[in-house]
């Protein structure tokens, strides 16, 4: 390999190697047709055409592969959450995480490192016992760990944050970890195109045709084409192609702001979150400090940053690690998030028969990019929606079966 | 700093306000329109009226702003929109 690679550098011509073919022209009919290049679009799109051996489908991209909110989230893979429902829909996304290099040959950089949550207060302790035996129950490795094990695990931690967020204690998730966002994306897109798959950059959807309780047409911006199965997976704009469908949905966009540090010297071996602060960081391959939290305060579909709420996410990283005050910011960003009023997604049927949706993930839609591309396409190819994600379906708003995870949710992402 | 206008406290910094979500066409009290009152809220691309509190004085407002520009368009008191 080495030697490959060498001879390879010192070839005056270089051949372009491309994983993913350019854009294609449209062809009248599709079996299936994906809205959304992201990751959770390119992942149903990978399963479609690498398990169930649907290969006439095409991924419909407004701007280009995995811009939106793929490009724009802060890599955590964790499945800490409160109920059942979400915990074994969330561990079977870790899982997957688990092997995924090895699947698509293909290095996602997965790096398995733990998720540390901080308490710092009695309520947030008994919100973490709670959290705690509820991922015992399902499998998943998680515990509840005093101050001295959270200062073994994360050394450079500053525990007393000036008397006002002092620490007593964590949610260790051992199972938590970070991938490379691009690469997950790359890796489903490269494989589904090998088996036939189109993608189609630069082409938004503008309209649906409807017969009946059917799609027949789907209007873009470079033609008309017809779908057998449609599915919707369009991040922050959910909301809305939903309501080109005359399907509306329980979603509220606000944005979610992030930003990355010059990259330092390994020191931050976990994932560090705080509920009260709302901040969470984690360093990258590269070195750089993720810094993310909670969402803008109001209602806004736009990719603007402000000023208060970089201020806000600087102020919670300078808590829990004061030396980075001299550290300089690197970039900074926001995405469009779908935010539903359990702060659970919203997959499987919809009022159309051949209209699945993959929505309302929030801030919270990384982790499971596998595990939902996996069970959506196992959806479409069997027009059945499987027990995991019964619980999720649209209409729990209007039965009051709600799976609240605000709390695992919020902030800590 | 962005700039929101109280109609009693004048032109303030918007963190000294609280967003309260938007004005709802769903009537709590009507049990037909209950579930879209309580789980299905406005979420338009464009003008969107929205209730906000001015902390510090207490004051109840409605807000008209642009979910894509962010721009503020009017600011009332609830009730006496100007004409």
């Amino acid at each position: 390999m080495p030697f490959s690679l060498l001879k390879y550098g010192l070839r005056s011509r270089h051949v372009p190697y491309g994983d993913i073919p350019k854009t294609p022209d449209l062809k009248r009919a599709y079996d299936v047709v994906i809205i959304g290049g992201g990751g959770h679009g390119l992942a149903a799109a990978y399963y479609l055409s690498n398990v169930h051996g649907i290969t006439n489908v095409a991924v419909l991209e407004k701007g280009y592969l995995a811009g939106g909110n793929t490009a724009r989230n802060t890599t955590t893979i964790r499945s800490n959450y409160m109920t059942p429902e979400s915990v074994a829909f969330y561990k079977e996304g870790v899982e997957l995480y688990e092997t995924m290099s090895q699947d698509l040959g293909f290095n996602i950089m997965f790096s398995q490192r733990g998720q540390l949550t901080l308490a710092h207060s009695e309520a947030t302790l008994r919100s973490f016992h709670l959290r705690a035996e509820m991922g015992k129950y399902m499998g998943t490795k998680i515990e509840v760990v005093n101050v001295q094990t959270v200062r073994e695990l994360c050394p450079d931690l500053n525990l007393d944050i000036g008397g006002q967020h002092e620490v007593l204690g964590g949610l260790w998730h051992a199972d938590g970890a970070t991938a490379r966002h691009d690469a997950v994306a790359w890796g489903y897109a490269k494989h589904a195109a090998a088996r036939g798959v189109e993608i189609h950059q630069r082409t938004e959807v503008l309209g649906f045709e409807k017969s009946g309780d059917r799609v027949t047409e789907i209007r873009t911006n470079r033609g008309t084409i017809s779908a057998g199965q449609v599915l919707q997976a369009v991040g922050g704009l959910n909301g809305q192609v939903a309501e080109m469908a005359g399907i509306k949905l329980a979603i509220r966009c606000f944005p979610l702001q992030a930003m990355v540090t010059q990259p330092l010297k390994p020191f931050l071996n976990t994932l560090v979150s705080s509920a009260n602060l709302h901040t969470y960081l984690v360093q990258s391959s590269r070195g750089e400090i993720v810094i993310g939290g909670g969402s803008d305060p109001y209602q806004l579909a736009s990719t603007r940053s402000t000023l208060d709420q970089k201020e806000h996410l600087a102020e919670g990283a300078l808590h829990l690690f004061p030396f980075l005050h001299k550290v300089k910011l690197l970039r900074q960003w926001a995405g469009i998030t779908d935010m539903t009023p359990d702060y659970s997604p919203i997959m499987g049927a919809s009022p159309l028969t051949n209209y699945w949706l993959d929505c309302g993930w929030g801030t919270w839609g990384f982790k499971a990019t596998p595990v939902a591309g996996k069970r959506m396409a196992e959806t479409i190819a069997t027009g059945r929606v499987p027990d995991i994600l019964k619980p999720f379906d649209m209409r729990r708003f209007d039965n009051f079966a709600l799976l609240n995870e605000m709390g695992a949710t919020a902030a800590s992402h | 700093m962005k700039i929101l206008t109280c109609p009693v406290n004048g032109p303030r910094n918007i963190t000294e306000f609280q967003y309260l979500g938007p004005v709802r066409g769903a009537d709590a009290e009507n049990p037909d329109q209950l579930i879209e009152s309580l789980f299905y809220a406005e979420n338009p691309l464009g003008i969107l009226k929205e209730w906000w509190r001015h902390t510090p004085s207490n004051t109840i407002l409605i807000a008209e702003r642009h979910t894509v520009t962010d721009q503020i368009i009017a600011t009332y008191l609830p009730n006496r929109k100007p004409a």
